[in-house]
């Protein structure tokens, strides 16, 4: 049997119990079996592989009861919790990435070539080009293995607020305080097509169609402060359809992964449109102040689901359960919502003393963070919504956040000029990176792990490797 | 007898100028008419003094798509808010919309009611100014009632606007008599630090609520 394979050294008497594995959502895995109570997470793990009978070992993560994490020995979480010994221990088993993103460390390069304050930053879905927006009206593309400008791109006429990457890294938007949004070509730097004109006020967020909805990435949703929303056809570059609902900006716009569009505003409301026709769905009503960001479950997924970094354990959950979103807000709270079947919120999460600037799920969705201008972040459960801890060490408002794609760090830029990498395990800081001379206004993390890019009012944009 | 002297060859001469001639030119081309060389100068001065729009440069200053909408705070602006912060306190002045508040007397709020045979007992008043009344309000048998509320001025509900998103909301109040009012703002959804939803805020009545027939206030945030 199983018991004879992994041996159990006895010392003197020490307590045994009953435990029984289960998975995230409640499946029981194997029979209860007998445990000594000074196990470590490793045995556990050996125990675990041994049961799923999987030919590569894997990384777990064990939770007594769902709640305390086994870290040193199972006795401490049967003490802190205050179980008895009696009963069988139900010991949730969470699979973690295999590989491990390593902290950023060191400023690698300081670009220099904008001649105004960088608003923008994005890593392509492959990682492998870079792309600039600044005040100075042009994006640059950036070539990442000699970490020196590739292409400067003329065309828009003012700031460039938002950019954003087709889900297959073959083309770059970029919308800008004119209403205008011009889509480039990263490899030659040049337009392709012509200037989308329509909106009458600048673009506060751009959203391509999902790849798996559309192979040709033809299809680009944009967001605007004169209250509508527009779906671009790239292809024609002409508008496709003008959802208007929303009395006030429009901040923020994300496509599902479903075919819905979700649109956040500064009315207090979060509308939920049907890309295929266009037509309101639902409306999501409970903020008392603006809604400024949105984040999906599926953001990660769908940025970078084309492509494989290294990322070989998908969270099997995210398949059966719908894609919830989260929308942070001015009046300090964010909620979590499931916009595809409910009106109502699943929680509303409340602790912030300022407007939340940010919020994002971790690539593997079981975690929340989010940004806020009282100079902490909070991390939250990504399920049920429950506050599990904050970060605090800057001096001033955070900006932006951006998650490590093992789900395990998380960086931060704020207006103090820092950024700091945490780790989200210990809720430390695991580096501090000074650099910047002025307020960082962008970050970003790259797909594959290994760089992050920063940019800010100093007008450089600093890469950050290990 | 001639009234008039006849037209003389002044006159002719002119008539015989405003003949029309067909020039050889296509039909659709426009005149322009002649500019004057001190209608340039003028407007070459006019340019000077009226500041031009630069279209060619952008504005400095940039920031990203959640800053816009949004006032920057200059360090010099928070350091001088501390200090009149610090001031304040020290003067114990609450800050309210409408700071100056006319102090009205009995007569003008309690109208005296002449009851009796004779008219001359009057012991009852009428109350001239809205009043608050809870749900379940009942009046005193009328022989005994000394204030008198009239079913106009008794009001349970006002329009509370909040100062900076500029919305009305139509709240159901508990609302003590006084100027400075306490609202019930639970439909708003407002929550504090530790989780709780915020119930009650104050509002000041920025109307004549008993001149004209409903409460306008503005929320204190």
């Amino acid at each position: 049997m199983l018991e004879s394979t992994i041996i159990f050294a006895i010392h003197g008497d020490v307590e045994r119990m009953l435990i029984q594995f289960q998975d995230e959502s409640g499946e029981v895995l194997g029979n209860p079996f007998d445990v000594p109570l000074d196990i470590t997470p490793d045995k556990l793990q050996l125990v675990c592989n041994a049961l799923l009978q999987k030919e590569e070992p894997l990384p777990f993560a064990f939770y007594a009861r769902g709640e305390a994490e086994v870290v040193t020995s199972l006795a401490v979480c049967v003490k802190a919790l205050g179980i008895e010994t009696e009963q069988v221990l139900p010991v949730v088993y969470q699979p973690q990435a295999v590989f491990r993103v390593r902290a950023v460390a060191r400023c690698t390069s300081s670009l220099q070539g904008h001649t105004e304050a960088v608003i923008s930053t994005a890593f392509s879905p492959t990682g492998k080009y870079l792309a600039s927006g600044s005040g100075d009206t042009t994006v640059r593309f950036w070539d990442l293995t000699t970490e020196t400008p590739h292409h400067t791109s003329r065309g828009h006429t003012h700031w460039v607020l938002s950019i954003a990457w087709s889900p297959d890294g073959k083309k770059l938007a970029s919308g800008c305080k004119n209403s205008q949004i011009c889509i480039w070509d990263p490899v030659t730097g040049q337009q392709i097509g012509k200037t989308l004109i329509g909106h009458t006020k600048w673009i506060t967020w751009l959203c391509w169609e999902p790849l798996h909805l559309n192979a040709e990435c033809r299809y680009l949703a944009s967001s605007s402060k004169d209250g509508s929303v527009r779906v671009w056809d790239t292809l024609l570059c002409r508008t496709e359809k003008i959802m208007t609902g929303h009395t006030q900006t429009v901040t923020c716009v994300k496509w599902g992964g479903d075919g819905l569009l979700y649109t956040s505003s500064q009315d207090r409301t979060i509308k939920v449109w049907r890309a295929s026709d266009g037509v309101q769905c639902r409306t999501l009503q409970g903020h008392a102040h603006w809604v400024n960001t949105l984040a999906l479950s599926t953001d990660y997924v769908l940025r970078t689901g084309a492509f494989d970094p290294a990322h070989a354990t998908i969270n099997a959950q995210d398949g059966s359960n719908p894609e919830r979103l989260v929308s942070g807000s001015d009046d300090f709270t964010m909620f979590l919502w499931n916009p595809a079947e409910e009106k109502k919120p699943l929680a509303r999460l409340t602790g912030h003393c300022a407007l939340v600037n940010e919020v994002l799920f971790s690539p593997d969705t079981r975690l929340l963070a989010s940004a806020s201008f009282d100079k902490s972040i909070k991390i939250w459960d990504g399920r049920t919504g429950k506050y599990l801890q904050s970060l605090r060490g800057h001096v001033a408002a955070v900006y932006q956040v951006a998650w490590s794609s093992d789900s395990r760090l998380l960086v931060s830029g704020s207006s103090d000029s820092t950024l700091k990498v945490w780790d989200v395990k210990t809720a430390k800081l695991s580096m501090d990176l000074p650099g910047h001379a002025d307020e960082v206004f962008a970050v970003d993390w790259s797909p594959d792990g290994q760089r992050v890019v920063s940019g800010g009012k100093d007008k450089c944009l600093r890469i950050w490797r290990r | 007898v001639q009234r008039s002297p006849p037209s003389g060859p002044v006159h002719s001469r002119a008539h015989d100028g405003q003949v029309e001639v067909a020039l050889p030119m296509p039909p659709q081309v426009r005149r322009r008419a002649p500019v004057c060389a001190s209608q340039v100068v003028l407007k070459m001065h006019e340019q000077r003094k009226t500041k031009q729009k630069n279209d060619d440069k952008t504005p400095e200053g940039a920031v990203p798509a959640y800053l816009l909408d949004r006032e920057g705070q200059s360090r010099a602006k928070v350091l001088s808010n501390m200090i009149k912060q610090k001031r304040k306190e020290k003067a114990g002045k609450w800050e309210v919309p409408l700071p100056k508040v006319r102090a009205q007397g009995e007569t003008e709020v309690l109208k005296v009611i002449k009851t009796g045979k004779r008219q001359k007992k009057a012991w009852k008043r009428m109350v001239t100014k809205v009043c608050v009344v809870g749900d379940g309000f009942t009046r005193k048998p009328p022989k005994y009632e000394r204030f008198i509320r009239p079913m106009g001025l008794r009001f349970k509900k006002a329009h509370v606007t909040h100062p900076e998103l500029k919305a009305t909301f139509c709240l159901l109040g508990v609302i003590t008599k006084g100027t400075v009012v306490e609202v019930n703002v639970s439909e708003l959804g407002l929550v504090t630090q530790g989780g709780k939803v915020i119930w009650g805020k104050y509002a000041q009545v920025t109307n004549n609520p008993e001149n004209d027939g409903c409460i306008n206030a503005v929320l204190l945030v």
